[in-house]
């Protein structure tokens, strides 16, 4: 009796409580309105996209809080949701833009300042990118992408005109100007703060925004909260309508959820599709989802080792795979499927788009026969880290690949381990997610299927007449053939399809739910969270 | 006295030693490359090396070690990659929140548990007896992220009388300015009753949670020691004596089986201040525990260095004051180097 009674009384002093928690708010309603409590699984390691191994919370700090010169204008996709436009660039801190041959020409906005009050310059810009392509790891990477990889090419012209010389033609320049990392920095600042050691001051603006852009970082509690105030000077587009916005790490999901429904959260980012489905259902809550861009979930398998250097073998295993079954009881009906397409060579440049294989299980023992490989045993592995929806994903799989004699163990590998295993590339099959920011096929073959032989090509998949598919859309985009872009795409994806290194099995969703009052928001393909254009009430 | 506690401090000396070694060499044998995972996604081989090179990973063993040492003799602890922040910075500002947690469980639980426990002793096979062990039973064997989960579910979630499991403070409350770290103490201090209000609200479930978890053995040991007391010779000479029963069980009795007692209050602190990630992990608390254990998912050595380092710290100085605590309870208790 003893412990109920403690409840009682404990339960009585929380409600105690919270009967008087509406003075708090009322006395506060206001600053409430115009702030945002936004809640998601993790938080930033660091606030700045150039630090060593930044994670992906830590880029959505970057991309509120530094301008870029420009950026994606927003459309209204079918669904009526928001997404970033792909195809067209509108202007952040550059007022004019001026491709030319071999070089791209920026105008600054005139009055553009960093937080501190300090005039934004071409020198900044020209330091900025300079760091870019010299602080090593993901931002070099990155930034090479787009054919930016040398200071020499960077050419702050006067104190207003900023030029990038292209080292040669690449469609993705343009694109990768756009993206988080060619952030622009205040550079009289950071050169203030910069150390023997450390001369780009990555240590500063590890915990310190140094930008130009809507919002500054007031507070940051790693693993706790991130608080944003907004920068009241902004020009890079119309000043948000938010005036704080409060990050909190939430990491039980349940938690996550119950504070959305109870209403005490505006915002739960990245939802997992269970909860998407659940809440969606009970009609409470907005919720949105767009497809992940340029991303697909997988089945991986390394074509160096037998058995699944045997080509028929990989494709029985792509016609024995229970597609639909994974689709339903792993994402829970909400995915986009990549299977049973009309046939595995293609006729349209769209990526991701549907293979020709569905789950036949006749064609499948038939491939397994003509293969002439015996009984095979391996293993399937995945990331814990994404046990949601990979563990469910990887028992399906053994179970339907058990019937086609090819038994399976299964192998779950740490988060952190995972990166480390897949650089091994010792993996013989494997459930696996990857997406490219910018979305263009030729660059989710260039990282998956080329002779780079990048960590992301987990198949270790070489062939010299992919190679040539790949080099020569990357060629023909750059000085803009259509058509041979056009048939080098359509190759590369139906020649994938047919050798069939990765089986494409769905393209995910990202899911965020919302309070009805919020509005705004919209898809990157980032897929982080732009606080700019959310409203509240 | 001060004699046998430097004594005993210096006993610690070889131990923390081993500490040192053995975490260092453990947190290098871990499967998983930090490079690999830090290089983050895209990386390439040079960049993977790059990024080892930065980290000081291309070194050998042994001169990492020696730099290690160097390090932590100038009371660094070396930076943690996952939060960016020196980890002497964040486990000064995690241990505290960790610790005014677990000591309220602690109290709320030895509050009940004691009681309970001296009650099924003194009646025992009653129905307090029985009541006591259903307690025990149900607190130690429901886990304490169902627990957790639970209340949060039924006061949170549906009857709305607990606040928001947001971690230490509601979002738009603001943090006392920090004295010992423990908001309850601090917003007292310096008179924010408005904070205090809102950190006293935060604890509740979690404390609660902890209390039923940490009751059993508390409850049950209490109950155990208190028989084996009450049967002794001298108890039945106090009764014989004509001492009324009060006087008895409290100043005679409770006092001979309070050593037992106060070994178990030491195990279940130092059990509880490390161990209880899951009750941090429910209530988005921003503990020491989940920050070893998100460290260690991360392959990010310096902060389970750290974590390792400050528990061990923390389990001798909590063993010592233990031994103390039995001198003062029991005088014939040596304390020996």
């Amino acid at each position: 009796m003893k412990r109920r009674d403690f409840l009682k009384s404990a339960t009585a002093l929380a409600a105690g409580t919270a009967i008087s928690t509406p003075a708090i708010f009322s006395a506060e309603a206001q600053s409430r309105k115009e702030t945002l409590l936004l809640v998601s699984e993790s938080g930033p390691n660091n606030l700045d996209i150039h630090g060593v191994g930044t994670n992906r919370p830590g880029y959505e700090a970057s991309w509120n809080c530094y301008d870029r010169l420009i950026t994606h204008a927003t459309k209204t996709l079918p669904d009526g949701t928001l997404s970033y436009d792909r195809d067209k660039f509108v202007p952040e801190l550059a007022e004019d833009m001026n491709v030319g041959d071999m070089s791209v020409t920026f105008k600054l906005k005139k009055g553009a300042k960093f937080q501190d009050g300090t005039p934004v310059t071409a020198k900044d810009v020209k330091w900025s990118f300079d760091r870019a392509v010299s602080v090593g790891g993901f931002p070099v990477v990155q930034m090479k992408a787009g054919s930016l990889e040398k200071p020499e090419q960077f050419v702050a012209v006067d104190d207003n005109t900023f030029r990038v010389d292209f080292l040669k033609k690449n469609r993705l320049t343009i694109p990768d100007l756009a993206v988080i990392v060619p952030g622009i920095y205040n550079s009289g600042l950071l050169k203030s703060k910069a150390t023997e050691k450390d001369k780009w001051a990555l240590e500063y603006t590890k915990s310190n925004t140094a930008g130009s852009g809507a919002y500054k970082v007031t507070s940051w509690k790693p693993g706790v909260e991130v608080v944003y105030e907004r920068n009241d000077a902004w020009i890079g587009g119309k000043l948000p309508e938010l005036k704080k916005v409060i990050w909190r790490t939430i990491p039980s999901g349940g938690n996550r959820r119950a504070l959305m429904e109870r209403g005490d959260a505006d915002i739960s980012f990245d939802l997992p599709a269970k909860d998407f489905v659940e809440m969606k259902k009970e009609g409470k809550l907005k919720l949105v989802s767009n497809t992940i861009g340029n991303g697909m979930y997988s089945l991986e398998l390394n074509v160096k080792n037998p058995p699944f250097n045997n080509e028929k073998v990989r494709q029985a295993i792509a016609y024995a795979l229970p597609y639909q079954k994974i689709i339903d009881a792993a994402m829970f009906g909400h995915a986009k499927p990549l299977f049973g397409g009309p046939s595995n060579s293609v006729s349209t440049i769209d990526w991701p788009q549907a293979t020709g294989y569905k789950t036949d299980l006749a064609m499948a023992k038939k491939l397994m026969a003509e293969s002439g490989a015996g009984p095979i045993e391996s293993t399937i592995s995945f990331d814990l880290g994404d046990a949601v929806n990979s563990e469910p994903m990887a028992v399906l799989i053994q179970e339907a690949l058990g019937q086609i004699g090819i038994k399976l163990a299964i192998n779950k590998v740490p988060g952190a381990n995972w990166r480390s295993e897949m650089a091994k590339k010792s993996m013989p099959m494997m459930v696996n997610f990857f997406s490219g920011w910018l979305d263009y096929p030729e660059y989710f073959f260039f990282w998956c299927y080329s002779k780079l032989n990048a960590v992301f090509n987990t198949p270790s998949y070489v062939d010299p007449a992919m190679d040539a598919f790949i080099d020569g859309a990357y060629a023909a985009a750059a000085i803009g053939d259509k058509e041979k872009y056009a048939t080098d795409v359509k190759g590369f994806i139906s020649k994938a399809y047919t050798d069939v290194p990765r089986v494409p099995i769905f393209q995910p969703y990202l899911n965020v739910a919302m309070q009805k009052n919020i509005s705004g928001y919209q898809y990157w393909f980032h897929r982080q969270v732009d606080y700019r254009k959310l409203v509240k009430g | 006295m001060l004699a046998t506690i430097g004594k005993r401090l210096l006993t610690v000396i070889p131990t923390l030693i081993g500490v040192v070694i053995v975490t260092f060499l453990l947190t290098r044998v871990l499967p998983g490359d930090p490079a690999v995972y830090f290089a983050g996604p895209a990386a390439t081989p040079d960049s993977i090396a790059e990024i080892r090179k930065g980290l000081g990973l291309d070194k050998p063993l042994p001169e990492q070690f020696i730099r290690y040492v160097g390090d932590l003799a100038h009371g660094n602890f070396g930076n943690s990659l996952s939060t960016g922040r020196p980890v002497a910075t964040e486990i000064a500002s995690r241990l505290p929140a960790s610790a005014e947690l677990t000591l309220l469980g602690l109290i709320v639980s030895l509050a009940i548990a004691v009681p309970l426990g001296i009650l099924a002793a003194v009646k025992q096979g009653s129905w307090i007896d029985h009541t006591c062990r259903v307690v025990a039973t149900a607190g130690v064997s429901l886990p304490v992220f169902f627990t957790g989960l639970l209340l949060v579910y039924a006061f949170y979630f549906q009857l709305g009388w607990a606040p928001a499991p947001l971690g230490r403070l509601d979002a738009f409350a603001s943090a006392p300015p920090n004295i010992t770290g423990l908001y309850l103490i601090d917003s007292l201090v310096t008179g924010q009753f408005e904070t205090f209000r809102s950190a006293l609200s935060q604890l509740i479930l979690p404390v609660v949670t902890l209390a039923i978890f940490s009751l059993a053995p508390i409850a049950r040991m209490t109950r155990a020691s208190m028989l084996a007391v009450l049967a002794s010779e001298f108890v039945r000479t106090a009764r014989a004596s004509g001492l009324d029963t009060r006087t008895v069980i409290i100043t005679y009795a409770f006092r001979n089986a309070m050593l037992p007692v106060v070994t178990t209050l030491g195990m279940v602190f130092s059990f509880l201040l490390g161990a209880n990630v899951l009750v941090e992990k429910v209530f988005a608390w921003p503990g020491i525990g989940s920050y070893a254990v998100e460290a260690l998912l991360q392959s990010d050595f310096a902060p389970v260095q750290g974590f390792v380092l400050t528990m061990a710290v923390l389990y001798v100085a909590l063993n010592l004051v233990i031994d103390i605590l039995y001198r003062v309870i029991d005088p014939r208790v040596r304390l020996e180097g």
